[in-house]
């Protein structure tokens, strides 16, 4: 009959009116800047610089300014300048570091492969959207005192990855440390006598070795 | 003490004591003036508060109908949102086109809103509350309200821009369309009330069947059929959803609206809610009893406030529809028009005339003349209905599945 249309169309309004009074699923709108959605995980956005200690971001970038992830950006949106000394990294070995590190978070596209192809786990994607400035140009370039974030930072946002990440760089720095007692004691028994073979320490410190990263 | 005689409780009379402690003091010939000054006053406060108020539910219950609040950032719950929206209309500029005929530019906006405000004269708030009681008062209603349509044509004429035009050209359509199944459709109240005075409409009303059933016009088949064709004329009179066309925004961007900007346009929308307002009212008056309580023993409460109940209800009637309804299109509205909505009014005269006619029937009578009017508004509709939708409903596309 004509009209019955019409009259169910009225009861579907009628019942998202009623019920966006006491059901949530009713009225989906978050209200933003008082409340927050919590973002997920996997969220990403423009990517930050790890440092180890948040009292000293500068001295302990986990970058070692190897450039990989400027030469694979897409839209080219990452500058850096490498340091003419050089510093203890997360392992301890002696690396150079950035003196640079700039993205330009205009240029940038949040496409992750930054953090595909860094063998450091220095960069990774950060989940901050509000990032309007008042100014179009320098604002928007990020130099390195601004992209660098401490780890437990990293922790509050993405903890299984910064979980699994910390997991594999302590077992690399173990490694290292390892490695580099054996070369010292080696070192040493070889200052001792000159005459003897050097093949004792060398298996005792390949064999724990659970992965090879580089 | 105050059910006996409702009419002389303090509430009731209120609104008089407050005038006369104002009026009282001026010399006899001024008070007419006075008294009628006041009446005027009241009216565009109460209705442009009522108005500012309107807007606010509309956006409100139209969010919540979609999902999201609505307005919640000026003051608490968003009440002050009227406030901001008007002082926004008001300090924007005022733009005429160079192109655009000034004089009728200007004064589409004025004759809209006038012709609008002129038609709450005529409407009884109350047991002593009618502006003006004149013997014609529903004729006076309905030509003032057809000025609408004069001033809507100015609006696209006078704007020099296709859109207006084109726009202005629809509207005409539409409210010429619509004007007829309105008139038609209270003309059964006339007939069975015997006057044209909206006092004596609503007195016509106040009696009690079985001691408790208020004997409103719709509460029998015709003026059921008859507040039905209203409500959907009244929808299509004042421009609002879904029979919106003159501003359709995809096609025509504003219509008549499109060169209006700052205060004039707010005259346009003040002008809308008015007329959407004073037609209800129209119609509370008509076909709902008028200010009349719906129960005896609710008589306590004061006739305006009854009033008030009413014409809120079927304001957010309009909003309701508004919120649910997609846009006709212009051949489906004026098809609506005169295949379905004026025959069916016609139809209901017909209707009206046997209930009139069958007015001295008693006993199992009753019951046959009751039969025999609801048959007389279902049957008309049911078939016509059919008809309306045959060969166009349901649609066969040729490119889509």
């Amino acid at each position: 009959m004509l009209g019955s249309g019409l009259l169910q169309g009225l009861a579907v309004t009628a019942k998202n009116f009623v019920g966006s009074f006491h059901d949530p699923k009713r009225l989906t709108t978050v209200e933003y800047p008082e409340k927050r959605t919590v973002l997920p995980e996997a969220y990403r956005n423009f990517p930050f610089l790890v440092s180890e200690k948040a009292e000293d971001p500068m001295g302990t970038l986990r970058c070692v300014a190897c450039q990989i992830c400027e030469k694979e950006c897409p839209p080219q949106c990452i500058y850096i300048e490498k340091s003419k000394d050089k510093k203890p990294d997360a392992t301890g070995k002696m690396q150079i570091y950035p003196a640079v590190f700039l993205i330009d978070s205009s240029v940038c596209m949040n496409c992750q492969i930054c953090v595909e192809v860094c063998p450091f786990d220095a960069i990774k994607m950060d989940q901050v959207f509000e990032i309007a400035t008042q100014e179009r140009f320098h604002a928007l370039l990020l130099d390195r005192e601004q992209l660098a974030k401490p780890n437990s930072y990293f922790h509050s946002i993405r903890p299984s990855e910064a979980a699994e990440v910390d997991g594999r760089l302590a077992a690399e720095r173990k490694v290292a440390e390892e490695k580099a007692k054996a070369a010292a004691l080696a070192k040493a028994a070889a200052q001792a006598k000159p005459v003897a073979p050097k093949t004792e320490p060398a298996p005792g410190a390949a064999s724990p070795k659970p992965q090879n990263p580089a | 003490m105050m059910p006996s005689t409702p009419q002389d409780s303090l509430l009731e009379r209120a609104p008089q004591l407050l005038r006369d402690l104002v009026t009282s003091h001026l010399p006899e010939p001024w008070r007419w003036f006075a008294n009628s000054l006041i009446a005027m006053i009241v009216i565009l406060a109460v209705f442009g508060l009522l108005f500012a108020a309107l807007t606010l539910v509309e956006r409100k219950v139209l969010g919540r109908v979609q999902n999201r609040p609505g307005p919640n950032r000026t003051g608490p719950f968003g009440l002050l949102q009227p406030i901001a929206d008007g002082i926004k209309m008001l300090s924007k500029e005022d733009i005429v086109p160079r192109d655009a005929d000034h004089i009728l530019h200007f004064l589409a906006p004025v004759i809209l809103l006038a012709s609008t405000v002129m038609a709450f004269a005529v409407i009884p708030y109350g047991r002593h509350l009618v502006p003006v009681d004149l013997d014609a008062a529903v004729l006076y209603f309905f030509a003032v309200g057809a000025t609408t349509e004069l001033a809507v044509f100015m609006a696209g004429w006078s704007s020099h821009n296709k859109y207006s035009l084109l726009a202005a050209m629809r509207a005409l359509a539409q409210l010429i369309s619509y004007e007829l199944p309105l008139l038609l459709s209270w003309v059964p109240v006339v007939m069975i009330s015997g006057t044209l005075s909206t006092t004596g409409i609503v007195a016509a009303q106040s009696a009690w069947k079985w001691g408790w059933v208020p004997t409103w016009n719709v509460f029998t088949p015709w003026g059921f059929a008859g507040f039905a064709v209203f409500m959907v004329a009244a929808l299509a009179e004042s421009n609002r959803s879904p029979f919106d066309l003159p501003e359709a925004e995809s096609e025509l961007i504003a219509g008549h609206l499109t060169e209006y900007s700052g205060c004039k346009y707010v005259f346009f929308f003040m002008a809308e809610y008015f007329g959407m307002t004073a037609l209800s009212g129209m119609a509370v008056t008509l076909f709902l009893g008028g200010w009349h309580a719906p129960l005896p023993s609710l008589e306590f409460i004061p006739s305006y406030a009854w009033f008030g109940a009413k014409l809120i209800t079927l304001l957010v009637g309009f909003i309701w529809i508004r919120a649910t309804f997609p846009r006709l299109r212009i051949d489906q509205l004026t098809r609506f028009a005169w295949k379905f909505l004026v025959p069916l009014a016609l139809i209901n005269l017909g209707t009206t005339a046997f209930w009139s006619l069958s007015f001295g029937w008693t006993g199992p009578l009753q019951l046959v003349r009751w039969a025999v009017a609801i048959v007389l508004v279902v049957v008309p509709f049911i078939v016509m209905g059919r008809r309306l939708s045959s060969g166009v409903a349901p649609r066969t596309y040729s490119y889509a599945t």
